[in-house]
């Protein structure tokens, strides 16, 4: 139950402040909190299982679990590279886990083009985490296109925050 | 009893359940076949042709499994009405704005009544109970000036197939009055949707074209998306996030399980079938590129039908087979191309402005319906198979993947309205664009896949 809602709130906060460390940030979100990092409340410096998604997002900072990308654009920039080296050193020191890498389209574009495209960007995502030494056998690709927003308005800055590619622990 | 009403239809083929219906016999001559004719339905005006509906008489009140012979004929009256108001291009007054007419009515029609209510045709008909468990269903139309019989159609259902006594009857009259193939005896397979914006559970569901007989296939724990009916109505084309990958399945409806198009590792998705339902397209994404790939829907060995780096992704077979229409990204943004079913002879078609995707080829042939975005909009078009004639049919936030009718004459698609609490819903347009609709569904809907008409 600690470790559910400690979980919870790291993952609440990682999306407030998505913004504040990526490339496109929308105008409109709130400062980052005082005091995160890790430093998220009761049971990070406790209950955090090494190797979990919990000890991921608390290495890879508050918005370390994504990157995102431009209107039908798949390339990985500058950006996106800071925080997927930031993800690639996790990987290093956890050896055994592996990942999902989500893929996702803003809700403008249509269905299976937007799996297409959700597809590329992980793919990307994951071939930048492969030239950095992790195995990619270690990386599982999923395209989620347009059927999980991350943010549900219809703005230019949701649709930023919603073209994205999100890494996942899943295991051992 | 049964004998009078065979004599009357001279023929009377049954209709049983999940089957091959049931036929008939029309009183008059075919009508004059305008199916060359390119051009739309027919011009939309304030003087729609009255069709008079009353209920459909009974020799006796009987129930029938359940159902009451009399109330069924009310029942099929109001199908019959609804099922051509929504074609747009007739005013039927149904069982509520009519009077009651006799059993004796149904064969000698007092055609001065109907003339008196501005009633250019009048449909008649009649729910009997056939002696053996099912239903005897007649259905007529006549011409209120000439006094003249156009259609007789009778069928013998189980009684749980009354719906479909309606729409056949919807078929005839429709057929005979305006020229055009039928479409009303066809069903819809699309995804139902409920639950948040961010976490949608999304279900494969079945339903007639009019919405009624809806039923849920599966149950929401996987995410379901982008259905297509195989051609005889026994099986479902889909995508399936079943076990967190993004797979294409087929469904058989009747077993009530499914299995794999193709073993893969790989993403698979946005599926459909051949014509005859022999073979199976579908999209599949290897290391961030898509390509098109065609394979026996028995399985079998896939074959690569592009290879351009970019995005190849659906696809739709005309309507002889030969020739399959389809989207790529390899200008720079999506665009509609043509291609030969073995790959060849790759061409772009779409031109014009923004992006276009989407594309389904019309059952007839004659047309390519796409969904073209550009301008902060989504909208519902068609185009020849050449590419030209563009024009658009709906103007809304967000119209995507259309659907023909089984005759060519009518898109369904789905419209998403935006914000967080955005919802998406199933619609439907005819080739004017004027009849705009949305159909009824339980829940929210999107991906609708119009079959073709049943046999």
């Amino acid at each position: 139950m600690t470790i559910r809602k400690s979980t919870a709130m790291i993952a609440a906060i990682t999306m407030l402040a998505v913004g504040a460390c990526a490339k496109k940030a929308p105008d409109t979100l709130p400062p980052v909190p005082e005091g995160t990092g890790t430093d998220t409340g009761a049971g990070t410096g406790t209950g955090v299982v090494p190797g979990s998604q919990e000890d991921f997002l608390a290495s890879v900072g508050l918005s370390g679990d994504r990157i995102f990308f431009d209107f039908d654009q798949y390339n990985v920039d500058s950006a996106d590279m800071a925080t997927l080296q930031s993800q690639s050193q996790w990987m290093q020191r956890n050896p055994a886990v592996r990942v999902t890498l989500e893929g996702h389209a803003d809700e403008r574009g249509t269905r299976d083009y937007n799996i297409a495209l959700g597809e590329r960007r992980a793919n990307a995502a994951k071939n930048y985490l492969a030239s950095l030494g992790i195995d990619p056998s270690r990386i599982n690709v999923i395209s989620y296109g347009k059927e999980r927003p991350a943010e549900l308005g219809s703005t230019e800055d949701a649709y930023a925050k919603n073209r994205r590619a999100v890494t996942v622990v899943i295991g051992q | 009893m049964k004998t009078s009403v065979v004599a009357a239809f001279g023929l009377l083929l049954s209709l049983t359940s999940g089957q091959a219906l049931a036929q008939t016999v029309t009183a008059s001559s075919q009508t004059e076949n305008s199916a060359e004719s390119p051009e739309v339905v027919a011009t939309i005006s304030n003087n729609r042709t009255i069709i008079a509906i009353p209920s459909l008489a009974t020799s006796s009140v009987q129930t029938v499994a359940g159902l009451r012979t009399d109330s069924l004929g009310r029942q099929i009256a109001e199908v019959i009405a609804a099922d051509l108001e929504r074609s747009g291009l007739y005013d039927p007054v149904g069982p509520s704005g009519v009077r009651a007419i006799t059993r004796a009515e149904v064969q000698a029609p007092r055609f001065a009544d109907w003339q008196a209510r501005n009633a250019e045709n009048v449909v008649h008909g009649f729910v009997d109970a056939s002696g053996t468990g099912g239903l005897v269903v007649g259905c007529y139309l006549y011409d209120t000036a000439l006094g003249s019989e156009l259609v007789r159609k009778g069928f013998e259902i189980q009684p749980g197939d009354w719906r479909r006594a309606a729409h056949k009857c919807a078929d005839a009259i429709y057929s005979r009055l305006s020229g055009e193939a039928p479409f009303f005896d066809s069903r819809v397979a699309y995804i139902a949707e409920t639950g948040p914006k961010g976490n949608r559970i999304k279900r494969l569901a079945i339903m007639d074209s009019d919405g009624g007989n809806h039923r849920f296939i599966t149950n929401g724990q996987a995410l379901a998306i982008s259905p297509r009916f195989s051609p005889d109505y026994k099986k479902i084309v889909y995508v399936s996030y079943l076990n967190d990958r993004v797979r294409v399945f087929i469904y058989d409806v009747a077993a009530g399980s499914q299995k794999l198009v193709t073993e893969s590792r790989n993403t698979t998705f946005a599926p459909r079938w051949s014509p005859d339902g022999t073979q199976i397209l579908y999209s599949m994404a290897v290391g961030g590129n898509t390509d098109i790939y065609r394979i026996s829907a028995g399985g079998g060995t896939p074959v690569r039908l592009t290879s351009t780096p970019g995005i190849d992704v659906g696809g739709s077979f005309s309507p002889d087979g030969r020739k399959i229409v389809f989207e790529s990204d390899r200008s720079g943004s999506q665009q509609i191309y043509t291609m030969n079913i073995d790959g060849s002879n790759q061409q772009r078609i779409s031109f014009g402005g923004g992006r276009s995707a989407t594309p389904e080829w019309s059952p007839r042939g004659d047309l390519i319906a796409f969904t073209r975005l550009g301008g902060g909009e989504f909208r519902i078009g068609v185009m020849t198979p050449s590419g030209g004639s563009a024009r658009m049919l709906t103007n809304s936030w967000q119209d995507e993947a259309p659907t023909w009718s089984p005759n060519g004459r009518v898109i369904q698609f789905f419209r998403t309205t935006p914000g967080r609490e955005g919802k998406s819903s199933l619609w439907q347009v005819d080739l004017t664009g004027v009849n705009l609709r949305r159909l009824p569904t339980p829940q929210d809907g999107s991906d609708p896949s119009w079959g073709p008409v049943l046999p």
